[in-house]
């Protein structure tokens, strides 16, 4: 069937994407980007019309990776889920581990002591540091500035990701968080050196922005493409840096005040024209909060034990109820919702995917904008085909 | 001024170019495998079983009780128990594994078996470089190829092992203390039943000849 | 934040014959939800986005749930006419017994919506939704066309779980492909047996991977 065809139906009070008709003058043209296309971030595909270079329609297709997750967690307990959630978003691998440890948490009522309360707000600003340094690297990538600004990243995020390899064992695929607490305490070097990284970031983003927020090239690409509205973000679900930069002020660390955000002080930053070249501003000024509240983090962070001593690692088996956790996570709201039915496994685990779910309105801010942008514009929603396709 | 930010971007690339021939935190790059980083402590790839004394097969600490296999969240553990038994490291007689496989082409390092074990019996290995040109037969760990020494274990995460050493040794004192106690404890009740016994022997003579 | 009472009886009061059912959550979290009936949802939905005092105007998640059919064995007491043999004579006696009987409690297909208020930072509210049973009577009105962030997920729902969401406007399957004929995340899914190679393969399985591997060379 051909993408034409698909003509979307009108359906009362539908938030639906704007009908495009092609002018008619020449051929229109189908092109499948992806799935392997060196912009897809994985492999995705965007199947597109084309109206000359006019984007008259698109539509993604997703699955490629896809491996039920949520089935494999269903037949295994709660635990053993842990180290899955790494694989889901894997640049924020402590994010993850983070929501699903606080969903469980809410499952069973458990209280998570000080000490691993701050570890864990550390690690998830670090985190989403290195995720939105990152970000804009593979952002500029696309754009055509090969290399450099990505490679200023990923030296960066080389830094952080040694911390995490000396703290939880591995780089990437940490598998740090337990329900009620962390693995292992963090040490007095350990602490020292991430104060060391973290006072060496304003430096790094200086630099970044020197490097990049004025540059007219990536103006000329950026401003005034890819725009969304607030009132599609919102009713389309969209969540993180894409919510704010389209200027709703919806950050979850503010609104729920999961964890211990409500000690800390810090801005939520929020764009004003919802184009690309907003998200960009935004995640470049969120690094700049997450500094922040790393230095309170890191000059607060009290001595005490890590793990409540009522937590169960063996044997863990929560009472019949549900219960739905979420965290604002670098790329969005990442969600978990559980249900259990008294046994040692989960009777439903359902993950909320940001990176999915932001890709609701990739149509929405493709149409009628060039063939060449449509690259821009996927890599400004920031996904990552692990947690995607699950 | 057009341009002007593009100067600025340049000039900051120059900046970066000239630093990284005199600052370190500029070069990060290291070029393996002629240079390599030091492995960090904590680094985990995969597991291992971990084995006292000299022999392999009667040091090993592993008990079979078959918890890790069933939380292992990729399934990669694969155990066969003993029919007789084997004394522990306190004396204690236990089953062992007459077979353990672990899969490393299907493990992903999640250190989940580690923290599960009751026994200390395995633990992570740093080592990585482990590829072969046989899929099936080469990724498959017996528990041969998977048993090392607690020495081993010592020279690879130090702090931990010395942790995991004390608490043993702990355990080990606690459980000698124990059976010193139930030693005692069964010498006394059988000085007390010999008491007993010699003292009702005089009222009914008649009972030591049934 | 109001508390899901207040928010049902607000319900009851827009929209008439809202026939809305509290479902209590025993779990420590106290999310309760709220049982839609399918011919209502999609007013009572627009009453959740559109009220100004209750402004649900994000719907974070949405997901499928699976219940199966649950058999439920239940003791009765049944009055039964018996006939016996009482000092040589035979009589028919009513006698209360008690029995064992089994009944089949239908299953069902459920999709449960969480919905959060970004105007009035505001939330949790659940609400789900139930179809009839398994097999056949699986349909249920799409919330698309009230929060189109519903629009993939109810995709996956349908695609995971066969939910059908009548007057969702694209409705295919978002994570299989095309040709792929079952629903993965329903409890009584069996693979399908085309496996390569299983983790450790040994016992059965071994004995499965080389009849497999004798009948490909």
């Amino acid at each position: 069937m051909s993408l034409l065809d698909t003509k979307p139906e009108h359906i009362e009070g539908w938030n639906r994407p704007p009908v495009i008709e092609p002018d008619g003058e020449g051929e229109l043209l189908e092109v499948a980007m992806g799935p392997h296309h060196p912009s897809t971030h994985g492999v995705f595909r965007m199947d597109v019309a084309l109206d000359g270079e006019r984007v008259v329609r698109l539509k993604p297709v997703f699955g490629y990776l896809h491996r039920n997750h949520e089935k494999i967690a269903e037949g295994t307990t709660y635990l053993a889920s842990m180290p899955y959630t790494d694989r889901l978003d894997y640049f924020c691998s402590l994010s993850n581990n983070w929501a699903y440890a606080l969903a469980v948490e809410k499952l069973v009522g458990q209280e998570v002591p000080e000490r691993a309360q701050y570890i864990r707000v550390i690690l998830a600003e670090l985190t989403r540091i290195q995720n939105h340094a990152s970000t804009i690297g593979f952002l500029l990538q696309e754009m055509g500035a090969s290399g450099t600004p990505l490679m200023y990243a990923f030296r960066e995020r080389e830094k952080i990701l040694d911390l995490f390899e000396s703290l939880t064992g591995s780089r990437m695929m940490c598998n740090y968080m337990r329900f009620g607490g962390c693995r292992v305490d963090v040490s007095g070097p350990w602490l020292a050196a991430t104060r060391k990284v973290v006072a060496g970031l304003p430096a790094f983003v200086d630099e970044f922005e020197a490097l990049l927020s004025s540059n007219e090239i990536l103006m000329a690409r950026c401003q005034g493409v890819g725009v969304l509205k607030p009132a599609l973000a919102v009713n389309a679900s969209i969540s993180g840096p894409m919510l704010r930069a389209s200027g709703v002020n919806y950050d979850i660390r503010k609104v729920d005040h999961y964890g211990i955000y409500d000690r800390f002080k810090f801005r939520v930053p929020l764009g004003d024209h919802g184009d690309i070249y907003d998200r960009y501003m935004v995640r470049v000024l969120e690094m700049r909060e997450s500094i922040g509240i790393l230095n309170q983090a890191l000059k607060e962070i009290p001595g005490g034990p890590i793990m409540d001593p009522k937590a169960k690692l063996r044997g863990f088996r929560p009472k019949a109820g549900e219960a739905y956790g979420r965290i604002e996570a670098p790329k969005g709201e990442l969600g978990f919702y559980l249900i259990s039915d008294g046994s040692p496994n989960p009777y439903r685990y359902r993950v909320r995917p940001p990176s999915l779910i932001n890709l609701t309105v990739l149509e929405d801010m493709c149409l009628g904008q060039n063939v060449a942008d449509v690259v821009l514009i996927f890599g400004s929603v920031d996904i990552v085909l692990g947690e995607v396709d699950r | 001024m057009l341009g002007e930010g593009i100067i600025k971007g340049m000039l900051e690339t120059a900046k970066n170019f000239a630093g990284s021939f005199v600052s370190a935190d500029r070069l990060t790059t290291v070029e393996y495998p002629e240079q390599r980083i030091p492995t960090a402590e904590n680094a985990r790839v995969f597991p291992f079983l971990v084995y006292d004394g000299a022999g392999w097969e009667a040091g090993l600490r592993c008990v079979a009780c078959q918890i890790c296999e069933k939380e292992c969240p990729p399934k990669c553990i694969y155990i066969e128990k003993s029919k007789d038994k084997k004394p522990d490291f306190v004396g204690k007689m236990q089953i062992y594994p007459v077979r353990f496989d672990i899969d490393i082409s299907v493990c992903m390092s999640c250190q989940i078996c580690v923290e599960v074990c009751p026994f200390e019996a395995i633990k992570m290995d740093t080592q990585f470089e482990l590829a072969t040109d046989d899929r099936f037969g080469g990724l498959l760990m017996d528990r041969q190829q998977l048993a090392k020494s607690n020495e081993y274990y010592h020279s690879i995460h130090p702090a931990e092992a010395a942790e995991v050493d004390a608490r043993l040794a702990q355990e080990k004192t606690a459980a000698e203390a124990k059976a010193k106690a139930a030693a005692e404890a069964a010498a006394a009740k059988a000085a007390a039943d010999a008491a007993k016994a010699a003292a009702a022997k005089p009222e009914t003579p008649a009972a030591g000849g049934n | 934040m109001r508390t899901v009472e207040e928010i049902k009886a607000a319900i009851e009061a827009a929209v008439p014959d809202a026939g809305v059912t509290l479902v209590m959550n025993p779990s420590p979290a106290a999310q309760h939800s709220l049982l839609l009936q399918p011919e209502k949802a999609v007013a009572v939905a627009t009453f959740l986005r559109d009220s100004p005092e209750l402004a649900f105007d994000y719907l974070s998640n949405v997901t499928g749930v699976d219940w199966l059919d649950k058999e439920i064995a239940e003791k009765v007491k049944v009055t039964k006419s018996v006939t016996k043999t009482v000092d040589g004579v035979e009589q028919t006696v009513d006698e209360t017994v008690e029995e064992t009987q089994k009944r089949v409690e239908p299953g069902y297909l459920e999709a449960v919506y969480h919905l959060y208020s970004v105007a009035l930072k505001d939330g949790p509210l659940v609400i789900r939704m139930r179809t009839a049973n398994r097999t056949d009577k699986i349909e249920m009105p799409s919330l698309t066309p009230v929060w189109r962030g519903a629009e993939f997920q109810e995709r996956e729902v349908f695609d995971l779980y066969g939910i059908v969401f009548a007057g969702h406007p694209d409705l295919r399957r978002i994570l299989m492909w095309d040709g792929f004929k079952d629903h993965p995340m329903r409890k009584d899914y069996v693979e399908p047996d085309d496996f390569e190679y299983e983790p450790t393969a040994h016992d059965e399985v071994l004995k499965r991977a080389q009849e497999r591997q004798a009948s490909r060379d």
